[in-house]
């Protein structure tokens, strides 16, 4: 060592800028392995490019003479309600987020987000996460131009949180009790704590008639049907218009 | 099948003629081709304006939207032609992208926009052109970044449950989120700022003592800076180790750059601990000195501009690298002709090839210290040379790198800029939203106003006649008018809100306390200050209990009831607020029905919006109990007997 250095002391300078060297090396091999991530800010460079395939889920609706076969809207009814459902949703189908969104637009005071969620349960009938323009169209068949029986079957189904047939008090207070949320805080009177629970159960007191804590379809549409006629059309309508008015209501303004 | 070759199909097929004569089995029959009609022109009507094509053209893509049997839907019978409410001007290139097979992206597009007329169409976007596709993607990465950065913004609303190891991540990431997270932001700071001085402070000569001139601070004073050394390494030890525990993900933690740098800033010291002084590893112990100068790294958490300095570095490394590298051949290559050049001069300095780096490196960067001098003419010669290509080759990588920098250092000032107007923008779409909910109380009111005007046959206020409003808003209306009746409570405003909330407070106080005067004094200062703010409420929630069908019969229910409840209410208020009459008076004006009446003798289900499900009787429990409504039934004597209902 000596050969080279003139001082002693230029020893330990050189030990340090060695032992430098090392560590930063050492920093770079680790990065390289992967034990650690010296990249600050790279996470989001790789993520971008994954977004841009998931976007161009596009789905064609079948043709229209199908879908006038399959329910009871006339071709134009049929025009109108794609054109709405089409400048929406581009994409031809509506996803979760998108259909609370639209929904949370009617009720500015409170919060739909359960309710619009139970709502994209039933018309999602396939269950593969979106509701495309025959689902869509379907369940609105059912609901605007359906028989009674068709009508009460639909919101039982809407009602029935696992579609195992009958409807049990907790899914109903779920239910309430996003129908409550709706609501929002500024009300009159003031909403209890309780009134959902309270709601539920004078519900089951008249529709549940054995008394064995759920109510079946038959239970339902019997006891909605003994209930007097009209009223049985205001539920339904209550329901339809709860369910329905989806931002396309200039399409369906015949309602 | 690929673009545009559909058209050469039936030559294709012609010339299958070719086969025929070898063919060894017979051919398979022909497609009937009876859906062929003759081909024709389709009229697409783009918000008025035309387009032409054939039919043909659009079939080319039967999976987009105009190739498909999907334009039926679309399709004007009396017209006879397809209309389609989108922008005609983007609507070129979709139609081009038929007729030519090739998609182009326009530039003055917004990205977003020409996004949304390809999905609406149909058509994927990586059918884009090679002549416009670069351009795509471009903006659509920048669109994308842009996204995020707002969604990040999104991430730091305060989530409704975090338990507290998330709220203390949240206070380390982002400082301004609560005072005790500025707080120990500042602590921190300051205490990097002590570390670092004092380890310049160390070794300024402090003065000389007995033993030696000019000892550096650091060996006069051991004990004071040995002292504050510890105290920081114990500051940022915690805020390790707090740091760590608080971490979504410990693992990616530590991991991380940031960590690295604090465990290098108090590594040191802890090995300088545990080592003891002995001569083997001495230098090894003045590198450690060294790496305490790490600690000013930890303020990049502090600074942006450090951050984002880092950020371009790191962005920039190939410039770097290509920098490094040149100026190492080049380096090598000067050193080694001017050891050559000057090795015949007496008394050179350059007395090797790697002594002579230091002239080259001091020369290419235009320092010149002159500590190293060419005498010869040679090394004159090729010392001129060797500052002039310095000069080159140092300034050719510098301006991609400030580039670099200023791309990501305006990227940063837009995040901050959106950041700042989007405040704004929220507040202002908040404002909206609640524009359309006051809009379907005020039309509540109008409305009602104006039925129970007819009832009352009052001619007054037709100012108040409720506007007409489109089907829209009336729709809007009906539909939250359903879920009032569903639920069997009203919206009502912010005001009447917290009014009611009070009332109902108020009025349980009387209920339970009967003579303490100074529940009294408290009620009715309360009340007097809420019969202040009751006077004026003209036009409280109104609500059509009655309606076409029988409202004079829920009226007289109601007014019946009312009296009732004057009186009672009377009673009640002034067992306990005999202070002041006119407290008890204006209790019975604000003019409010509340549950009790609405167990009303007629069957309540007939109103227009039939609501079968009207409130089950078990909810309104008899007004005995200390329920809000008691004393709450008043009618107002300002306009002639109009009984203020909300049949609920």
């Amino acid at each position: 060592m000596q050969l080279f250095f003139r001082e002693k002391w230029e020893v330990e300078g050189l030990q340090t800028v060695g032992i430098l060297l090392v560590v930063c090396s050492s920093l770079k091999l680790m990065h390289f392995l992967g034990l650690i991530d010296l990249t600050t800010a790279g996470k989001t460079n790789d993520s971008l490019e994954d977004d841009f395939e998931l976007s161009t889920v596009c789905h064609r609706p079948e043709s229209m003479d199908k879908l006038q076969e399959q329910t009871k809207f006339t071709k134009k009814e049929l025009q109108v309600l794609y054109r709405g459902f089409k400048n929406e949703c581009p994409s031809g189908v509506v996803n979760e987020e998108n259909f609370k969104n639209i929904y949370s637009q009617f009720f500015p005071q409170g919060d739909s987000s359960m309710y619009a969620h139970f709502l994209f349960e039933a018309f999602d009938t396939d269950k593969n996460g979106s509701v495309s323009f025959e689902d869509f169209v379907f369940g609105l068949s059912i609901i605007l131009r359906g028989t009674i029986n068709d009508r009460l079957n639909w919101a039982f189904n809407l009602y029935d949180l696992n579609k195992d047939g009958c409807i049990t008090k907790e899914e109903m207070l779920d239910i309430m009790k996003s129908i409550y949320d709706m609501m929002g805080k500024y009300t009159y009177p003031t909403m209890q704590d309780d009134a959902p629970r309270e709601h539920v159960e004078s519900f089951f007191q008249k529709m549940d008639r054995n008394q064995d804590g759920v109510v079946t379809i038959e239970e339902f549409i019997e006891s909605c049907k003994k209930v007097r006629h009209r009223q049985v059309q205001y539920f339904t309508k209550v329901s339809t218009t709860l369910t329905f008015q989806l931002p396309f209501y200039y399409s369906v303004s015949w309602l | 099948m690929a673009t545009g070759v559909a058209a050469w199909l039936p030559f294709a097929r012609a010339a299958a003629i070719g086969w025929m004569p070898v063919a060894s089995c017979p051919m398979p029959v022909a497609p009937a081709d009876n859906r062929r009609r003759q081909d024709e022109l389709i009229i697409l009507n783009v918000s008025g304006r035309r387009f032409q094509t054939w039919r043909t053209t659009l079939d080319r893509y039967p999976d987009t939207l105009l190739g498909s049997s999907e334009k039926d839907f679309f399709y004007n019978d009396e017209t006879k032609e397809y209309f389609f409410d989108r922008d005609p001007d983007a609507f070129r290139s979709i139609l081009n992208f038929y007729r030519t097979g090739k998609l182009h992206y326009p530039r003055h597009e917004c990205i977003s926009a020409y996004d949304e007329e390809l999905t609406f169409f149909g058509i994927i976007p990586e059918i884009i052109g090679d002549c416009c596709y670069e351009e795509y993607k471009d903006r659509k990465r920048e669109n994308l970044e842009r996204l995020q950065d707002d969604q990040e913004e999104n991430k730091d609303l305060k989530l409704p449950n975090m338990n507290f190891r998330e709220t203390m991540w949240r206070a380390f990431e982002n400082p301004h989120t609560s005072t005790m997270a500025l707080v120990f932001y500042y602590v921190t700071g300051f205490f990097i700022a002590i570390s670092v001085i004092t380890n310049v402070v160390e070794t300024v000569p402090c003065g000389s003592t007995a033993t030696r001139k000019d000892m550096p601070c650091g060996e006069r004073y051991t004990v004071a800076f040995f002292c504050m050394d510890t105290a920081c390494v114990m500051i940022f030890t915690v805020e390790y180790l707090l740091r760590l525990f608080a971490a979504p993900s410990r693992y990616r933690f530590m991991r991380s750059v940031m960590s690295i740098i604090d465990v290098v800033a108090i590594l040191p010291y802890y090995i300088g601990l545990v080592m003891t002084n002995n001569e083997d590893v001495s230098g090894a112990f003045v590198t450690l000195r060294v790496f305490r100068v790490f600690r000013i790294f930890k303020f990049s958490r502090h600074s942006q501009g450090l951050r984002i300095l880092g950020y371009t570095l790191k962005s920039c490394a190939s410039e770097l690298g290509f920098l490094l590298f040149s100026l190492t051949m080049a380096i090598i290559i000067f050193a080694t002709v001017m050891f050559y050049a000057e090795k015949g001069s007496s008394s050179s300095k350059f007395t090797s090839i790697p002594a002579s780096f230091w002239y080259t490196i001091v020369t290419m960067t235009t320092l010149g210290y002159g500590d190293m001098v060419p005498k010869t003419i040679a090394g004159k010669i090729f010392g001129s040379i060797c500052s002039l290509s310095g000069v080159l080759v140092i300034a050719l990588p510098v301006p991609v790198i400030v580039s670099n920098f200023s791309r990501i250092y305006h990227q940063n000032q837009r995040a901050d800029k959106r950041r700042a107007q989007k405040k704004a923008r929220l507040a202002r779409i908040r404002l909206a939203k609640s524009g359309s909910a006051n809009a379907f109380l005020l039309r509540k009111r109008n409305g009602l106003l104006n039925e129970l005007l007819e009832l009352t046959g009052a001619e007054a206020d037709k100012q108040k006649l409720a506007k007409p409003s489109s089907l829209l808003e009336s729709q809007h209306h009906h539909l939250l008018h359903c879920l009032e009746k569903t639920t069997a409570h009203e919206f009502v405003d912010e005001q009447l809100y917290e009014q009611t909330c009070l009332e109902t407070m108020l009025q349980s106080f009387p209920a339970r306390r009967q003579s303490g005067s100074s529940a009294e004094g408290v009620t009715t200062t309360c009340c007097g200050r809420r019969a202040k703010r009751n006077a004026p409420l003209a036009n409280a929630a109104l609500h059509p209990g009655p309606n076409q069908q029988s409202p004079l019969q829920e009226l007289s229910a109601i007014h019946i009831q009312c009296g009732d409840r004057t009186a009672h209410a009377a009673s009640r208020s002034n067992l306990n607020m005999r202070a002041t009459d006119d407290v008890g008076r204006v209790n019975c004006k604000s003019g409010r029905i509340t549950t009790a009446i609405v167990s009303l003798p007629t069957p309540p289900s007939l109103t227009y919006d039939g609501d079968n499900l009207r409130g089950p009787p078990s909810r309104r429990p008899p007004p005995s109990s200390d329920q809000p409504e008691g004393a709450s039934i008043q009618t107002t004597t300002s306009s002639a007997n109009i009984v203020k209902v909300s049949a609920l």
